[in-house]
């Protein structure tokens, strides 16, 4: 579905440049929720954001679908954006816009007729569950909430793949549960693929068939979410574990003890 | 007199409220057309065009570092050229709108700045066009703060169209020179400033009114 083939970008600023990527090669495969994981600066932001061309690569090719999206232009670009949806940590809702008018704002952009759009926009905020929000504005919403309407926001124009850049990073753990099984709701009723960013392997372990860790803006290991736990081979991936590994240790010498804490 | 003294009031008040009114319209389009231009063509903008950037800002800077009643003396062969005379209220728009409209488009580019990028991030990973994302993202996300940067402009006007009044522009400012300072008439001198002043605390009154009202449709007040 994904297919990201020697991909590379620096960025320059002043006399410095930042090596963000180098030589990134990752297949996505259509249907998973893939996630990349990796510490604060490894790069996923600019690897996510490569991916609908936010961020020009310097080098590299990107196919999703059928679609080379490294080859296209400013116009076909547009095209092919409507088809892959995203969704941000700080939502990045319209704060002059109903959530009804944000829902709807890339159906408007598209051109749809008015019929179509309120009957879509209706479809998407049962989805989430939020159809008694239409006429609210965003700034009354909580940040799940908020999260919501993103979602439906981005899944508006049936995309074939869903973007999610640290969509939970700024929710409290219950909501960010809520947010994920939603996520994981969409993915299996419109076999939707997702590609999710996150520096908690938490959300990792909770959603997402297969992974990637990234380093220092390299990929470290990919593989089955599983075998991260089981076999961590980079220092990312054994720095990540071993937290785990270190409170279960510290579990069992207390059960062993037989102290309630 | 006292009859003789509203009267000129009153012809002194429409003569400014016809200046401002018409100096601010025209300030404002040029003005917004000047701002927009500015945040979109910035280095990261969604227009990119630094070159285009640094001229636009560099005029800009060049006509705001002018005093005011320089910028007039200067424009009075424009306002001949569009209008016919160097004289009176018509005429001294054309000065007006020119000399305040660089002024308004840095309050713009201000505003407009304050939308934060992720909505335009957002926007374009819709698939939205550069035009789109200035009149449905920009222009309404920073609408509060364009309300009231604008209300600063108009009295910014305000007081310019006074000074205009002293080269011969009519209304409230010619008539505290002539009658105040030429003859020394301090009743119409205190009247007039008297006026101003009330003129300037209706205009930042309704501005302020407009920009919370947005606020408060938003439910962010
Ligand atoms: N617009 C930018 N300009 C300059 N450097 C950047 C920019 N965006 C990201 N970087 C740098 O690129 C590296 C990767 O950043 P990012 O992709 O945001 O990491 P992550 O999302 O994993 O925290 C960091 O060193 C960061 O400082
Ligand atoms: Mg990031």
């Amino acid at each position: 579905m994904i297919e990201v083939s020697n991909l590379s970008k620096t960025y320059k600023t002043g006399k410095e440049t930042v090596t963000a990527l180098s030589n990134i090669n990752l297949s996505i495969r259509k249907g998973d929720i893939f996630g990349i994981i990796g510490f604060s600066g490894a790069g996923k932001s600019t690897l996510i954001r490569c991916l609908n061309r936010l961020e020009e690569p310097d080098t590299g090719r990107i196919v999703i679908g059928d679609t080379v999206i490294t080859d296209l232009d400013d116009k076909e670009l547009r095209l092919a954006r409507r088809k892959i949806g995203m969704i941000f940590q700080h939502f990045n809702l319209l704060d002059s816009q109903t959530v009804f008018q944000n829902v709807a704002f890339p159906l408007s952009v598209a051109g749809h007729p008015k019929p179509y759009i309120r009957e879509k926009v209706r479809a998407l905020l049962a989805l989430v569950g939020l159809e008694d929000k239409e006429n609210v504005y965003p700034s009354m919403l909580s940040g799940g909430q908020k999260q919501r309407v993103g979602i439906a926001r981005a899944l508006v124009n049936d995309p074939d793949v869903l973007l999610s850049d640290e969509a939970t990073s700024s929710l409290d753990p219950q909501t960010t549960y809520s947010i994920l099984e939603l996520l994981q709701d969409i993915n299996a009723k419109l076999n939707l693929t997702i590609v999710l960013i996150t520096h908690e392997l938490d959300v990792l372990q909770h959603v997402c068939d297969r992974m990637a860790v990234i380093e220092y803006g390299s990929i470290a290991e990919t593989g089955t979410v599983d075998k991260l736990f089981l076999q961590p081979e980079s220092h990312t991936a054994r720095r990540f574990v071993s937290i785990i590994d270190y409170y279960r240790d510290k579990r069992s010498i207390i059960e062993g003890f037989g102290a309630g804490i | 007199m006292r009859d003789d003294l509203l009267d000129l009031l009153w012809e002194g008040l429409k003569e400014t409220l016809y200046m401002v009114a018409w100096s601010s319209v025209f300030a404002l389009l040029i003005g917004i057309a000047l701002g927009v231009t500015l945040v979109v063509t910035e280095r990261n903008g969604i227009l990119a065009a630094p070159t285009l950037n640094k001229i636009i800002g560099t005029l800009i800077n060049g006509v705001r570092s002018l005093p005011f009643i320089i910028l007039i003396v200067l424009l009075l062969p424009v306002a001949r050229f569009v209008v016919g005379t160097s004289l009176g209220p018509t005429a001294a728009i054309v000065s007006l709108s020119i000399g305040a409209a660089p002024f308004l488009g840095r309050i713009i580019e201000n505003s407009l700045k304050e939308v934060s990028s992720g909505k335009i991030e957002a926007a374009k990973a819709m698939g939205a066009t550069p035009w789109t994302i200035i009149f449905r993202v920009l222009i309404p996300e920073a609408l509060p703060a364009l309300v009231r940067g604008i209300t600063i402009a108009v009295i910014a006007i305000t007081e310019f169209t006074a000074v205009a009044g002293a080269i011969g522009a009519g209304g409230l400012g010619s008539l505290a020179i002539r009658f105040g300072y030429q003859r020394f008439r301090v009743d119409i001198l205190i009247a007039t400033v008297i006026v101003i002043i009330a003129l300037v605390q209706l205009i930042q009154f309704s501005g302020d009114g407009v920009a919370r009202s947005i606020l408060r449709r938003r439910r962010q007040l």
